[in-house]
């Protein structure tokens, strides 16, 4: 068993004759920290220039939201090379702990009149128990670490196509607990309230500032952002650390990897761990923004938008996933339902382009995956392993493989 | 394996006894909680077994069902070591092409039943062919140019064009399910045995299922392209240099998976008289399920597992409540990967262990 994760991986054979497309030239240092400061500083000032509760600040809003879950997806997929189908369990789990914490879900708690901590406003009269948002984001990351870590525990001896699988199953199984919930019942209480779904949800109460509203919208765009730039440097310094790098060397050789003393069940686990708390950052925040915690989103299809965003921008690549999650997100929230939705009708066709959007993703995928592996902005390292490894796998390799192996 | 065995060879003797006890017998006795449990149960309270042979029967003739589709997932995972996430949209694919044939031959309820048996035929030849090549083509577009790619690069190719086709379906029949007309009149009992009663729809199922795998198993053991196939799943490079085609090969074993989801596609539409785009997508998991079960790259492994999985859903649809079925398969999936990725009647594959 453990030879089979360490199969040797095959060499990018040539196809039709080698892939040998001319690498991008690396910008100098100084113009890549110019262009990110500058993309970031654009990031922060964007709200300004929008109409404080309009659609376009929504979508950027949820655009970020969806940042951050490709992030956390990024680490477990593109650093340590497991493929998660099921991410959208950690969703899932942090949009549940919003919703325990942070709503009327537990009315009858403390006999009706609800337990509150450090929240204001009208949170602070109703029943039910309400928790400070930077508690329930704290709750979120500890349950989704957990739950990230228990989902990765039985996966560990088996090869990339059966992690996905399981992990696949788990997201549905997560999935149908919540859509099933509300026949489970135990301590006096619903496990969820099921297709119903728990609505609404407490506003973000941070402390000097007002709750939010839903009229304002700013307020939640900056939170996100901060998000976004906090996930983006844990990103960084983990990508860097002795951890990244044990990552990325348990995904190109695990074999060569464990002889090099990588421990790997713990380095595993801790990419399952991080990448689930970014996802459970991202649905606390979610099911506030949203102000609902429906048991329909927690499907096997969201799984795959995210995904479809790490791929898009290149798998393991940091900028790249940003790239891809804000143009995705971009496309499904804007463009398909806003912009092109009438485009088959006006040909004559009767059907709406946002019933087809995961057809598109799904399209997106396969020409991606035939044309582009590396995505828009590969990765460095993995470029060179889809392109440029052919030679030096073959030699390494205890066999020269075959032009084409199947 | 290796840090299993270890661990047992450093535990106390009953204990090595008893995991070689459940590695052994472990999923055998995990398959049998529920039938016994409910068995003991309907024998308490009414007395005679009849319920539970009536959900045997028909987690059969659903069953066989599955094992059409897993054997698709068996025979492509066991020559290209891929999961075809596809397979399952593949089948549903299958299942509206037979259900608009259809009406282009102008099948009724009401038709005879020479016209029924000739028009049914006609339907199954042309929904296999018609998945057939769908798979086929989906090969050749989205997994031959990934052939070196890393692995999870034709993975998630399939995930894709597993999207792509639910949208297809989609587009073709919309987002509910679709009643379609019941030909075989599939819930009329044809005969009572001890209190199990046989439906058309069951007499169906096992009628197409059969004859089918017995085809390709003689298929698969006695022909040359079978033989072909074989020594491709065992090592493609050898079989490369003993002058097999393994394109071919491939492209083959691709058709003959895409042909037995197309049976299934009909079989489906008949005995549950409704048809949805979705039903690919929990379809393919659970045929999926069955094929690890029985042992991926084994179709008897692949046939056996349908069957288990059928009845363990069927005894979950009846017992527990349906919404909590896909929960239950899949929690399966999840005990089976992890204590026994071999499955029942494992074989070890290439790289698998």
């Amino acid at each position: 068993m453990t030879g089979d994760a360490a199969a040797p991986r095959r060499a990018p054979a040539p196809v039709r004759g080698p892939r040998t497309r001319p690498r991008a030239p690396k910008l100098p240092r100084r113009a890549r920290v110019g262009l990110a400061a500058a993309a970031l500083l654009g990031g922060a000032i964007l709200p300004l220039f929008l109409a404080s509760g309009g659609g376009l600040i929504e979508d950027a809003t949820l655009a970020l939201a969806y940042v951050v879950m490709a992030l956390g997806l990024n680490i477990i997929v593109g650093f340590a090379g497991l493929l998660d189908l099921g991410y959208v369990a950690f969703f899932a789990i942090g949009a549940y702990t919003m919703g325990y914490f942070g709503s009327l879900f537990h009315i009858n708690v403390n006999g009706g009149e609800g337990i509150h901590v450090l929240v204001s406003g009208v949170a602070a009269e109703l029943p039910g128990i309400h928790l400070n948002f930077l508690l329930i984001v704290v709750l979120a990351i500890i349950a989704t670490t957990i739950a990230g870590m228990l989902i990765g525990l039985p996966t560990l001896r088996l090869r990339g196509d059966y992690i996905a699988i399981v992990t696949l199953a788990f997201g549905e199984i997560v999935g149908r607990i919540a859509i099933n919930g509300d026949e489970i019942t135990g301590f006096g209480t619903k496990l969820t309230n099921g297709r119903q779904g728990i609505t609404p949800v407490d506003k973000i109460d941070l402390p000097f500032l007002d709750p939010f509203t839903a009229l304002n919208l700013r307020p939640w765009y900056w939170v996100a952002f901060v998000m976004v730039l906090l996930v983006l440097f844990v990103n960084f310094r983990l990508r860097d650390s002795r951890l990244g790098r044990a990552w990325i060397a348990l995904r190109e050789d695990e074999v060569a990897a464990v002889s090099m003393g990588v421990p790997a069940v713990k380095t595993k686990l801790l990419a399952y761990g991080t990448g689930a708390a970014f996802g459970g950052i991202s649905g606390a925040f979610l099911g506030s923004y949203l102000n609902t915690v429906n048991a329909d989103q927690f499907q096997f299809s969201f799984s795959i938008f995210i995904l479809a965003m790490v791929i898009l921008g290149g798998l393991g690549s940091i900028w790249g996933v940003v790239v891809g999650a804000i143009a995705l997100s971009f496309i499904n929230n804007y463009l398909i339902p806003d912009v092109l939705n009438n485009v088959p009708a006006r040909i004559g066709l009767d059907f709406d382009l946002t019933q087809l959007s995961f057809g598109i993703f799904g399209f997106l995928l396969v020409i991606m995956m035939v044309l582009r592996p590396e995505g828009l902005i590969p990765e460095r390292r993995r470029q060179l392993e889809l392109q440029e490894g052919i030679e030096d796998l073959a030699v390494d390799g205890d066999d020269v493989q075959p032009a084409v192996r199947p | 394996m290796a840090s299993a065995s270890l661990t047992g060879a450093r535990a106390a003797a009953p204990a090595r006894v008893v995991r070689a006890f459940l590695d052994k017998y472990g999923l055998i006795c995990l398959l049998l909680v529920m039938p016994v449990a409910f068995g003991i149960h309907d024998l308490r309270t009414e007395g005679d077994l009849s319920r539970l042979g009536n959900n045997l029967l028909d987690g059969l003739s659903n069953g066989s069902i599955w094992a059409l589709v897993a054997i698709g997932y068996t025979l492509v995972y066991g020559i290209v070591e891929l999961i075809n996430f596809a397979h399952g949209d593949v089948f549903m694919i299958g299942s509206f092409t037979a259900a608009g044939f259809f009406g282009t031959i102008g099948l009724t309820a009401a038709t005879g039943v020479p016209g029924l048996i000739a028009g049914l035929l006609l339907t199954l030849l042309v929904a296999m062919l018609a998945s057939g090549s769908l798979n086929l083509m989906i090969e050749r577009v989205a997994y031959r140019p990934l052939r070196g790619a890393p692995r999870l690069a034709p993975l998630v190719a399939a995930v894709g064009f597993s999207f792509i086709l639910q949208n297809v379906g989609l587009l073709w029949r919309g987002g509910s399910q679709q009643g379609i007309v019941d030909l075989i009149n599939s819930q009329k009992e044809l005969v009572m045995i001890a209190g199990v009663s046989v439906t058309h729809g069951d007499t169906l199922a096992i009628a197409v299922t059969i004859p089918l795998v017995l085809a390709m198993t003689l298929f698969i053991s006695r022909t040359r392209l079978g033989k072909a196939m074989r020594a491709t799943a065992q090592d493609p490079d050898a079989a490369r240099l003993m002058g097999i085609n393994v394109d071919t090969t491939i492209s083959a074993t691709f058709l003959i998976g895409g042909m037995l989801a197309g049976a299934a596609g009909l079989t489906y539409a008949l005995y549950q008289t409704t048809v949805w785009y979705f039903q690919g997508f929990t379809a393919g998991l659970i045929a999926f399920t069955a094929a690890v079960m029985g042992g991926i790259g084994n179709i008897r492994g692949a046939v056996l597992g349908g069957l288990i999985i059928g009845v363990i859903q069927q005894i979950s649809d009846n017992r527990i409540g349906s919404q909590w079925t896909p929960a239950i398969v899949f929690a399966f999936l999840v005990l089976i990967m992890v204590f026994k990725p071999s499955g029942l009647l494992g074989e070890e594959t290439r790289e698998a262990g």
